[in-house]
């Protein structure tokens, strides 16, 4: 079973402060921590695992600068077998679209049975990237994946619907499938696997071993333009809650639950 | 990617766990578990061996790291154990049979200890009491150990004798021996000390009783064990000099929190010098002790001397890292002094680093006499 991974490397902002660049059109990414994307670090356990399984081999492959190489190295020691990462200058201001290009040029002569993506990314959260790879490598793909059992060309998965209901699908490989969290639980990276990603290299490939023209691209070749990025007004809304404690705990519940809080 | 991988394993491990463990005087067997898993207990146990092939520098980057990502004492206490007391004293003067039997188990996360400290023989080695009296094909062996850390769970332990009476030896030096013992074993009573904080984690006396071992578990060269021991207590200053700056970087960072959110007479009291100078103090402290540790470690790895940096990083780590716990629990105030925010522990945690694994003077005695090339003092 030959599995490719596709990981991002995007800043950490959950606990992060986050300031807005002058021009109003991205964060400022100075001073971030940078990982792999929480999705994708699922997609690749999930690929280990499978692999461990199965037999094969699992590549990680990434669009990105030098600094990415760090969440490729971390694929490598958590059991990739090869790292392969996109870039050229050119690929700035890339859309999903014209990112799902760029890894349909690399993977599309690539042996594979499953590419996995992660359901989505945490810095633009576009979930867009693994469908449209998937109509461009000609393969059917399949979202928000919680389970993934494999036999013979076929896959059945389960697919996360809202309000907890969960959707059983056969899918036949080779596919795409975007991994949601918590399929699995993504193991440490050990030291064995260090020491063994220090033995593999990274393959760097750039807009002209693609076979990529300048305007497929980057801004050129995008379908979205980024006007603005905010962060939104805080609004001050409160409201008390009145009667016995009974009654008081009764409505938390209820205001939790309508939330989706529990 | 250690650091990383360190702190992932820290962020699964919250202070609220330690708090638990250590009130409860639990073992914290899914930490050792994770520690296992990811390879950081064979960190310095070779490829050959199913180990990490790594040295002190990296043991060093994780040990700090668990430390001071939120495990306070316990990210340095159970490798120092297994990892230095044992996988590195056999990877370092083992046998090719002892390398084979051991070091794949300690990767997979055989317990280990090491019996040096004795009731007359503390910091002073060279008057260890217990004995190995040749007899057969083996030794037997009787005497009393104290303060030896893990003894009550390990399954492995690195035993230091005398073979030779210290009347009969050309030098004071020679005459000691290191053996492996499998345990529990019979001739061997196991009893624990209550102690100061490090409550998951038990210390205890150790009565030897007609121990008898083969030979083949001599460890390294007979009479010469005084040498072998070294190779093992300067990476154990080192793991506590780690440990030092992890715990100081830990409080540093509990403190630093509280004070950007108090918020007294109206300004967040992080916003007075008063708060913030000590913090920044006993901060730039802790980065120089780590630099000299890590150099430390880095000459240990290039098997040059260390020991003068080893005592030197120790000296200023404990001091650096005593400063970082005490200002932050001058920062929480009466915060400080509540289990439930963390300091106090750690508090009890670093104040051991002052004690062992050599006594704060006995430190600055080494570096009196051989980094200053004054006369012994003591």
């Amino acid at each position: 079973m030959n599995i490719i991974v596709c990981v991002k490397h995007v800043p950490e902002t959950a606990e992060a402060e986050i300031k807005i660049n002058p021009e109003g059109t991205a964060i400022e990414k100075t001073g971030l921590v940078f990982d792999i994307n929480e999705w994708d670090d699922y997609a690749l356990e999930e690929a280990v695992q499978i692999k461990e399984k199965f037999g094969g081999s699992v590549t990680a492959i990434t669009v990105g600068p030098e600094d990415a190489d760090s969440t490729l190295r971390k694929c490598l020691a958590r059991g990739a077998d090869n790292a392969i990462r996109l870039t050229d200058p050119k690929f700035n201001g890339s859309d999903s679209y014209a990112i799902a290009k760029i890894l349909h040029k690399a993977i599309k002569d690539l042996p594979f049975d499953i590419v996995l993506t992660g359901a989505l990314a945490g810095d633009d959260g576009y979930t867009a990237v693994g469908p449209i790879l998937a109509e461009h490598l000609e393969v059917p793909h399949a979202t928000m994946i919680k389970k993934i059992e494999l036999s013979g060309d076929t896959a059945r998965v389960n697919r996360e619907l809202e309000g907890g209901l969960e959707e059983v699908v056969e899918i036949k490989l080779p596919a795409v499938l975007s991994i949601q969290t918590g399929i699995n639980e993504p193991r440490y990276v050990s030291i064995m696997g260090i020491r063994k990603a220090m033995q593999k290299e990274t393959k760097i490939l750039g807009l002209a071993d693609l076979g990529l023209s300048e305007n497929e691209v980057g801004e050129a070749g995008s379908w979205i333009t980024i006007e603005k990025v905010y962060v939104p007004p805080v609004e001050k809304q409160a409201e008390f809650l009145k009667g016995s404690a009974e009654d008081i705990a009764t409505k938390i519940a209820e205001l939790l639950k309508a939330r989706g809080l529990v | 990617m250690i650091v990383q991988s360190a702190t992932e394993i820290a962020e699964d491990f919250s202070p609220e766990y330690w708090r638990e463990k250590d009130k409860t005087h639990t073992f914290p067997e899914d930490f050792w578990k994770a520690l296992v898993e990811a390879g950081f207990v064979g960190i310095l146990i070779p490829e050959g061996y199913g180990g990490g092939g790594m040295g002190m520098v990296e043991m060093i980057l994780a040990m700090e790291t668990l430390t001071s990502q939120s495990c306070g004492l316990a990210g340095q206490w159970f490798l120092c154990l297994t990892s230095i007391f044992g996988g590195l004293s056999i990877a370092k003067h083992g046998s090719e049979n002892q390398k084979k039997n051991y070091l794949p188990k300690i990767t997979k996360g055989m317990e280990f200890c090491l019996a040096l400290t004795e009731p007359d023989a503390g910091t002073n080695t060279l008057n260890t009491q217990t004995m190995a009296i040749e007899e057969g094909n083996g030794y037997v062996i009787n005497g009393r150990k104290t303060f030896i850390s893990g003894a009550d769970r390990a399954k492995g332990m690195v035993l230091i004798t005398r073979t030779t009476p210290l009347e009969k030896v050309p030098k004071r030096t020679l005459g000691l021996s290191l053996f492996l013992v499998d345990l529990p074993n019979p001739a061997i009573e196991v009893m624990p000390i209550e102690k100061h904080g490090i409550h998951y984690s038990k210390t205890c006396e150790v009565y030897i009783t007609n121990l008898k071992i083969p030979k083949e578990n001599l460890l390294g060269e007979r009479d010469k064990g005084w040498y072998l021991i070294l190779d093992t207590l300067n990476p154990e200053r080192m793991s506590f000099s780690a440990a030092a700056s992890g715990i100081g970087l830990l409080a540093i960072s509990k403190a630093v929190d509280h004070a950007r959110q108090r918020s007294v007479f109206g300004v967040p009291i992080g916003s007075h010098q008063a708060i913030q100078f000590p913090l920044a103090e006993a901060r730039a402290k802790i980065e120089a002790a780590r630099l000299l540790n890590y150099r430390a470690a880095w000459l240990y790895d290039e098997g040059q001397p260390c020991g003068a940096e080893a005592n030197m990083a120790k000296v200023a780590a404990v001091e650096a890292g005593i400063q970082g716990v005490y200002h932050a629990m001058q920062t929480l105030g009466g915060y400080g002094y509540s289990v439930e925010y963390d300091v106090e522990r750690w508090w009890r945690e670093v104040n051991l680093i002052r004690l062992a694994p050599v006594t704060h003077q006995m430190a600055l005695a080494f570096i009196g006499e051989h980094v200053l090339g004054l006369p012994k003092s003591y």
